[in-house]
C-alpha cells in the first residue's frame, strides 16, 4: 500500500515546529537534536524551496535541523508563509537527492598550522599521530554552509577527539585553518575571528569567486582530510593562489 | 567615464547597495546599507534607482575629488560637508564641478552618512550587488574599504524608472535640485528606543531576565562594526534549561552569548549562530541600527507582531509617498 510508504515524510510534516524569528522570517526545526533524518528533511524542503521558489520568499539559512526563510512582509505574513511551507513538507517525499560527493581536503596537521593540536593530545592523552590518524580516518557529512561564506559545519568527528572549544576565541584565525569544537570540526575559508581547536591547514581556497562553484563544499557532501607534509602544502599552495 | 578621486577615506567607508538576498545557503550574508533608508532616498534625491550604489561613511568622513563632476546628495547623519570650503545641506541634490571637491569631517550626529551620485557608484557586481562584505573581502571596491588613492567611478545615468514610486515615472531629465519634505525626515528620524518582537528563544529567559533586558539601558561598544552592535549594561543571567543548536539567524536579531552582555546581528551578519535570541529589531528600525554610534545609550521596547508590520508598511508608505521629496 502506498499509505505506508508514504509515512515517514507525513512525519517531517508533522513533526515541523514553525516559530516567527522576526517581522520578516520563519524558522521551522525539524526535532531538538542533530540527526540524520532531520538534516535529510533540510535539505529536501531546501532543495525543494531551490527548485521551485515561492515569490516573496528572500532568503534561506539551512542549519543542523532548521531552516530560517527569510520573506518580504510587506507581501505576506508569518500565517500565509507557514501555510505554504506547511505544502512543501507534504511533499519532501518526491525530492530525490543526489548522492553525496565525496571530496578530499589535503591538510598538513600540527607545527604553526595547527597551534592547538599538542593541548589537544595531552587533554586526550594521545601522541600527536594518533589524534591525526583519527580526524584524518572519520568521514564527514557537511550539514550545512553558515558562519560566513564558505564555512561547513562538519559532523561525525570521532568521540575521542571531541573538544570544547577555546575559553577565549582567537581574534584572528588564519583562512585554511582547520579546527574542531565540541563533536564539530571545520575549516575556516577565510581569515575571521574563531574560538575552535586549530588542527592544521589546508592550502586548498574553501570559497572562490572565479569558479561557478563558489564554495568548495556543498551541503550534503561526504567529506575525508588527507594528512599532508609541510613540503607538499607549500607545493600546492603555489597551484592554489 | 567619470570618476571621483579619494583623497581622504576617512575612517571607514564602503561601497554599498542593498544587499544581496538569497545566497544563504552558501554561507553569505547580505550585507548592504546599514541604514538603508538613507541610502534609498539619497538615490531618489539623485534620480537613481533606490537600490543603486553610494558610499557609506562611518564616523568620520572623507575628501572626495570629483574629476568630472555630477549630481551629489548627502544623507544620513551630518558629517559637516563642504563643497569647495562652502556648506552644504543633507538630504538636498547639488551639482558638483568638475574637479570640485567634497569635504567632511567627524559626524555631528549619528554614525553614517551617504554618498549618492547621479549614476551610481560602478563596481564589478559579486552576487548581483555592489556592497562590500568586509568580513570576507568580497564584493564593492576591491571587497575593501576605500583608501588614499582609489578611484572609484560614476555609473553612466540609469534613467532610474524601475524602483521609482514617485509622480514622475522616469526623473531622469531634468534632476537638479530636490529636497526631502521635513514630513519625511520627520518620519524617519533615527530612533535611540528599539522596538523588538520576541527571538525564537525568548520563552528560555525567565521574567526577571526579560524585564532586566526591557528596562536596561544598554550602551554601544566600541567594538560595534557591520556584523554585530554589542551591547554593554545589565548582564542577563545565564540560562539555566535548553541546549541551543546552532540555527539561522535574522537580521536584527539580539542573541545573548555567555557573559550576558547582548549582541544585535547585523547586515554582515553571520548567517548562523548557537547563541538563544531574546528578541529581534523590527525591520522598521533596522536603519536606526545603523545611526547608532560607540557610547550611544539604547533601550528595547516589546511590540506585537502586528505593530512591527503595520510600522513596516507604513515605513514603505511613506518612502513611495508623491510628497517625499519636493522639488
Amino acid at each position: 500500500m502506498e499509505y505506508t510508504f508514504a509515512s515517514m515524510d507525513t512525519s517531517a510534516a508533522e513533526g515541523a515546529r514553525f516559530q516567527p524569528a522576526s517581522d520578516q522570517s520563519l524558522l521551522i526545526t525539524f526535532g531538538q537534536e542533530i540527526s540524520l533524518i532531520a538534516h535529510q528533511h533540510v535539505m529536501k524542503l531546501l532543495r525543494l524551496l531551490q527548485i521551485e521558489p515561492i515569490a516573496g520568499i528572500r532568503n534561506l539559512h539551512p542549519a543542523y535541523c532548521s531552516l530560517l526563510v527569510k520573506f518580504d512582509g510587506i507581501r505576506m505574513g508569518h500565517d500565509e508563509v507557514e501555510a505554504i511551507l506547511r505544502q512543501y513538507l507534504e511533499r519532501l517525499e518526491e525530492v530525490k537527492l543526489q548522492e553525496p560527493r565525496q571530496v578530499e581536503i589535503p591538510v598538513c596537521y600540527g607545527g604553526e598550522y595547527g597551534p592547538d593540536l599538542a593541548d589537544v593530545c595531552v587533554l586526550h592523552g594521545m601522541s600527536p599521530g594518533q589524534a591525526i590518524e583519527l580526524h584524518s580516518s572519520a568521514t564527514y557529512l557537511v550539514y550545512f554552509l553558515g558562519f560566513v561564506p564558505g564555512f561547513a559545519y562538519l559532523g561525525g568527528l570521532p568521540k575521542a577527539l571531541v573538544t570544547q572549544r577555546l575559553a577565549t576565541p582567537r581574534r584572528t584565525v588564519p583562512a585554511g585553518s582547520v579546527g574542531m569544537a565540541g563533536n564539530q570540526t571545520g575549516v575556516y575559508p577565510f581569515a575571521t575571528p574563531g574560538g575552535w581547536r586549530l588542527l592544521g591547514r589546508t592550502p586548498m581556497p574553501m570559497f572562490q569567486t572565479d569558479r561557478d562553484e563558489l564554495s568548495f563544499l556543498s551541503i550534503g557532501d561526504h567529506v575525508r582530510f588527507r594528512p599532508i607534509s609541510a613540503e607538499r602544502f607549500a607545493e600546492l599552495e603555489k597551484l592554489w593562489p | 567615464m567619470a570618476v571621483i578621486r579619494v583623497q581622504e577615506p576617512g575612517l571607514f567607508t564602503t561601497v554599498q547597495d542593498l544587499g544581496r538576498e538569497g545566497f544563504g545557503p552558501l554561507g553569505v550574508s547580505a550585507s548592504g546599507a546599514t541604514d538603508a533608508i538613507s541610502l534609498r532616498l539619497g538615490n531618489r534625491l539623485v534620480g537613481n534607482a533606490q537600490g543603486a550604489a553610494g558610499l557609506e561613511m562611518t564616523l568620520l568622513g572623507g575628501t572626495f575629488l570629483f574629476r568630472d563632476g555630477g549630481l551629489v546628495a548627502l544623507t544620513g547623519s551630518d558629517f559637516g560637508a563642504t563643497l569647495d570650503g562652502k556648506p552644504l545641506e543633507l538630504w538636498t541634490s547639488f551639482e558638483t564641478r568638475p574637479g570640485q571637491t567634497l569635504r567632511m569631517g567627524p559626524t555631528r550626529s549619528g554614525a553614517r552618512c551617504y554618498l549618492c551620485v547621479r549614476g551610481g557608484i560602478e563596481v564589478r557586481p559579486f552576487l548581483g550587488s555592489a556592497s562590500t562584505h568586509i568580513l570576507s573581502g568580497l564584493g564593492g571596491h576591491e571587497g575593501r574599504a576605500l583608501q588614499k588613492g582609489d578611484v572609484v567611478s560614476i555609473g553612466p545615468p540609469s534613467g532610474g524608472g524601475l524602483e521609482w514610486t514617485g509622480k514622475s515615472a522616469c526623473p531622469a531629465e531634468g534632476v537638479r535640485k530636490q529636497k526631502l519634505s521635513a514630513r519625511a525626515l520627520q518620519g524617519l528620524e533615527a530612533r535611540k528606543v528599539l522596538r523588538v518582537t520576541p527571538g525564537p528563544q525568548s520563552d528560555w529567559f525567565p521574567e526577571a531576565a526579560q524585564r532586566m533586558f526591557y528596562e536596561s539601558r544598554y550602551r554601544v561598544a566600541e567594538e560595534s562594526n557591520r556584523m554585530g552592535i554589542r551591547l554593554e549594561g545589565a548582564a542577563i543571567p545565564e540560562l539555566s534549561g535548553g541546549k541551543m543548536i546552532s540555527e539561522g539567524v535574522s537580521l536584527g536579531a539580539v542573541q545573548v552569548p555567555d557573559g550576558g552582555q547582548p549582541i544585535i546581528l547585523f547586515v554582515e551578519q553571520q548567517t548562523t549562530g548557537g547563541y538563544p535570541k531574546i528578541a529581534n529589531v523590527i525591520s522598521a528600525d533596522l536603519h536606526s541600527v545603523g545611526q547608532l554610534r560607540p557610547r550611544d545609550e539604547i533601550r528595547f521596547e516589546r511590540v506585537a507582531w502586528e505593530t512591527a508590520r503595520s510600522l513596516l508598511r507604513e515605513q514603505e508608505e511613506l518612502l513611495a509617498s508623491e510628497e517625499l521629496i519636493i522639488e
